[in-house]
């Protein structure tokens, strides 16, 4: 269990509907500062629920949100995102119509982030050369695994307190998803904390130090990512029971 | 000849101011995906505001035009913040809505205020001609009106392609969850584009007050134009929106001229809806129809 103090975000008791239909049953979650923790859950388990409703597009029913010890429950999207947290959404949503060096300005919209965007342009600049060659180029051009690139470098030009991936591995080929794992490693070392939200069960515990797993809109299992059997998240991925 | 190269000069002048009229209405269309229904009583309320500060505040009409401006600018916030962003979310019919009752309360409003009696801001560039040579004449009005629409349509799309305001409003409109995550507040940026619009729709309202008469009903009439210039042109994009106008003025005025001015709209209205029927998307428009 993470202390309330190396906490970075504090979720207390969550539970979400969309209308008639509950989401998200009592989901209290902690997640450390400058880690790497993993969300792993099978289609449906309430995943973007949740990644929507800390990031204040969906209202929780009950229950609270807090970063860095500061309630951010039921803010509106833009006021959360320029506290520090930035989320790369499922499918990259790169802005087609922008060149590559425009949507880096539009994560460097915030004046914070707009201060500081010489050094921020340099450090994304050194992490995905590609970026740079392609830089007056439309994203509209731009590949699959290179869209996902340019939404992680448009995140950290936000210079974000704690990064938020959803899904990144999605549709990607197996060299790329290896790549944008090496670069969000290099982004954790940094000091950013960060959330990985995935599917894939391995990649997950893998790549991350803790990890909770989601099944049917709740928290079934949680730990250590060295310390949690494989077997047992899988079988808790597929919401059966056996060892809970 | 010489009537058709007239129609033809004259056309593409009329054009000019057809396209200041359109251009407002198609960034709102283009970034909200609001057909505003006000906006040609917006434009005639500028129209007013601008004779009345020149008749009883300052006789300089470029003064006018700033006051009026800044006035245009309060209204243009109040109308975004507190009546179409509060709507917006819910679908396309509720905004469309607001701005239907929007245009009857503004024009029903200039009536109670100034009477039904025609107007117009004065100006002695009507009366006068830049070029009077050849048998062509070019009236300083239409030359000014051209000039003053290509000036702001070069303005918009710069501030729109090259500015940080203009990134975020385009932002805003293509994805607005992805702005938000990136801190952009979206409603703001429907503020911001809202400024643009009644800042054009102020200028156009009196260039269109010096050159036509007007009275407190004429912005359905306008409203037409400028969804014409919109629809031809290509909804949303700022270039297509001058060609609209272009295309619309040189229809008028180049069938009035084979016809008879009594056909003059019916002919505008006639070569929108061939272009409709050949490229209802518009022809400078990028998106593709549903």
């Amino acid at each position: 269990m993470i202390s309330e103090k190396e906490a970075i975000l504090t979720l207390d008791g969550l539970n979400v509907s969309h209308g008639d239909l509950q989401a998200i049953f009592d989901v209290s979650m902690r997640f450390p500062r400058g880690k790497i923790v993993s969300i792993i859950g099978a289609n449906g388990a309430g995943k973007s629920t949740l990644l929507n409703t800390i990031m204040g597009v969906h209202r929780p029913t009950s229950g609270t949100i807090a970063f860095e010890g500061r309630d951010i429950t039921g803010a509106r999207t833009s006021g959360i995102a320029s506290l520090g947290i930035a989320m790369t959404p499922e499918g990259s949503r790169v802005f087609e119509d922008m060149t590559v060096t425009e949507n880096l300005l539009m994560g460097a919209y915030l004046p914070a982030a707009k201060r500081k965007r010489g050094e921020q342009f340099e450090k994304v600049f050194s992490m995905f050369p590609m970026l740079k060659e392609k830089s007056s180029q439309l994203a509209t051009f731009l590949s699959g695994g290179q869209r996902q690139m340019l939404a992680i470098a448009r995140a950290i030009m936000m210079d974000p307190k704690l990064l938020i991936c959803d899904e990144v591995s999605l549709g990607l080929a197996p060299v790329i998803i290896k790549d944008i794992y090496r670069k969000i490693g290099e982004i954790n070392e940094t000091g950013v904390s960060i959330i990985l939200v995935e599917q894939e069960v391995r990649r997950s515990l893998q790549h991350s130090a803790y990890s909770y797993v989601m099944a049917k809109g709740r928290i079934v299992m949680e730990g250590a990512s060295d310390a949690l059997p494989i077997d047992e998240v899988n079988d808790a991925y597929f919401g059966i029971n056996r060892f809970a | 000849m010489d009537i058709l190269l007239q129609s033809i000069v004259t056309g593409v002048l009329l054009g000019g101011l057809y396209a200041i009229i359109g251009v407002g209405m198609s960034m709102i269309f283009g970034i909200m995906r609001l057909t505003n229904i006000a906006h040609g009583d917006i434009m005639i309320l500028s129209s007013f505001l601008t004779m009345f500060f020149m008749q009883h505040v300052i006789g300089n009409p470029v003064a006018a035009l700033l006051l009026t401006i800044a006035v245009m600018l309060v209204f243009g916030f109040c109308i975004q913040h507190f009546l179409i962003n509060n709507v917006i979310s819910k679908g396309d019919e509720p905004a469309l809505l607001v701005t239907f009752g929007l245009s009857i309360i503004v024009s029903n409003g200039l009536f109670l205020i100034f009477g039904p009696a025609a107007r117009g801001v004065p100006t002695e560039l009507i009366r006068t001609n830049l070029i009077n040579a050849n048998g062509i004449s070019v009236s300083s009005m239409y030359a000014l009106n051209f000039v003053v629409a290509v000036a702001v349509i070069i303005a918009l799309s710069l501030i729109m392609g090259r500015t940080s305001l203009g990134r975020g409003i385009r932002a805003a409109s293509s994805d607005t969850l992805m702005s938000e995550l990136l801190g952009v507040n979206t409603k703001r940026m429907y503020v911001y584009a809202m400024l643009l619009t009644v800042t054009t729709a102020s200028i156009a309202g009196m260039l269109v007050g010096m050159t036509f008469t007007f009275y407190p009903t004429t912005g359905t009439q306008y409203l037409i134009i400028a969804f014409g210039c919109v629809v031809i042109g290509g909804m949303g994009s700022l270039v297509g929106t001058l060609l609209g106008g272009v295309i619309l003025g040189l229809a008028q005025l180049v069938g009035a001229s084979f016809l008879g001015s009594a056909y003059q709209q019916l002919i505008g209205f006639l070569v929108l809806l061939v272009i409709l029927a050949v490229r209802p998307q518009g022809l400078l428009s990028k998106a593709v129809r549903k």
